[in-house]
């Protein structure tokens, strides 16, 4: 016989954070930067999106001395180890902002299912494409 | 004496800073703060509409902010000045009022 909490497993479900402020200015880059790490102890299928001013949040040389607040975009580099490795980032949004990948941080995780090889969680998608991405998810949790 | 207005919203979020932008008069300073320091970039869809700013008006940026969101000053359009907090507080006490467009 099965112990109650071994009945009725949940299903995996499709778990998509939308990123869309500037860090610093408010809370919201943080908090959900939170979120989506807890949301990897429940084994889901998550994924990030980087969209409008929440590109910002993945820009190389943030330096907050200045500033007296923690600079969390270090942070970010953890998500490959937490078995979060879709990671999307709009183009469109890039392209306004005046910003091409080589002014983003590199993410990166080890795909065990290729010897543990180091590749790149990034993945540059159109407004169109992440249209699609959103439409496919269970839950959508934008921020 | 001019006026000096503040501006802390992303110009890509919000309209605050096209507000601003047409709500002040010749002479004035306009510094911008926090999120808005991101109006300062070179590059930008909105780039065009500062660097008309900059024939008539003043335009400062919060050094530590800009560096908080990964820029430099070198990242700039070519005329904005870039203060820090004591130079924030040289720029309120020289103009003769503020607004804050929150």
């Amino acid at each position: 016989m099965m112990e109650p909490w071994e009945e009725n497993e949940s299903p995996v479900k499709k778990f998509m954070f939308v990123n869309r402020k500037a860090p610093y200015g408010t809370v919201y880059a943080l908090e959900s930067l939170e979120v989506v790490l807890i949301s990897a102890a429940f084994d889901q299928d998550v994924s990030l999106v980087f969209v409008d001013d929440g590109v910002y949040q993945l820009k190389k040389n943030q330096s907050t001395d200045g500033i007296g607040m923690k600079n969390f975009s270090p942070t970010y580099n953890a998500l490959g180890d937490y078995d979060i490795n879709k990671i999307y980032i709009e183009a469109e949004s890039m392209k306004e902002r005046g910003l091409t990948l080589e002014d983003l941080q590199e993410l990166t995780y080890e795909d065990e299912d290729d010897d543990w090889a180091e590749k790149s969680s990034i993945n540059v998608v159109s407004r169109a494409e992440l249209a699609e991405l959103m439409d496919a998810q269970d839950v959508v949790i934008s921020s | 004496m001019a006026m000096l207005h503040i501006v802390n919203k992303s110009p890509f979020d919000r309209s605050t800073l096209d507000s601003c932008l047409q709500s002040s008069k010749d002479g004035a300073a306009v510094l911008l703060i926090e999120d808005a320091v991101v109006a300062a970039v070179n590059g930008t869809s909105v780039s065009a509409k500062i660097a008309d700013a900059l024939s008539s008006k003043s335009v400062y940026v919060l050094g530590p902010d800009l560096n908080a969101r990964g820029f430099q000053d070198a990242d700039m359009i070519d005329g904005i000045k870039s203060v820090d907090y004591a130079g924030f507080v040289d720029l309120v006490a020289e103009n003769s009022n503020v607004q804050s467009w929150l």
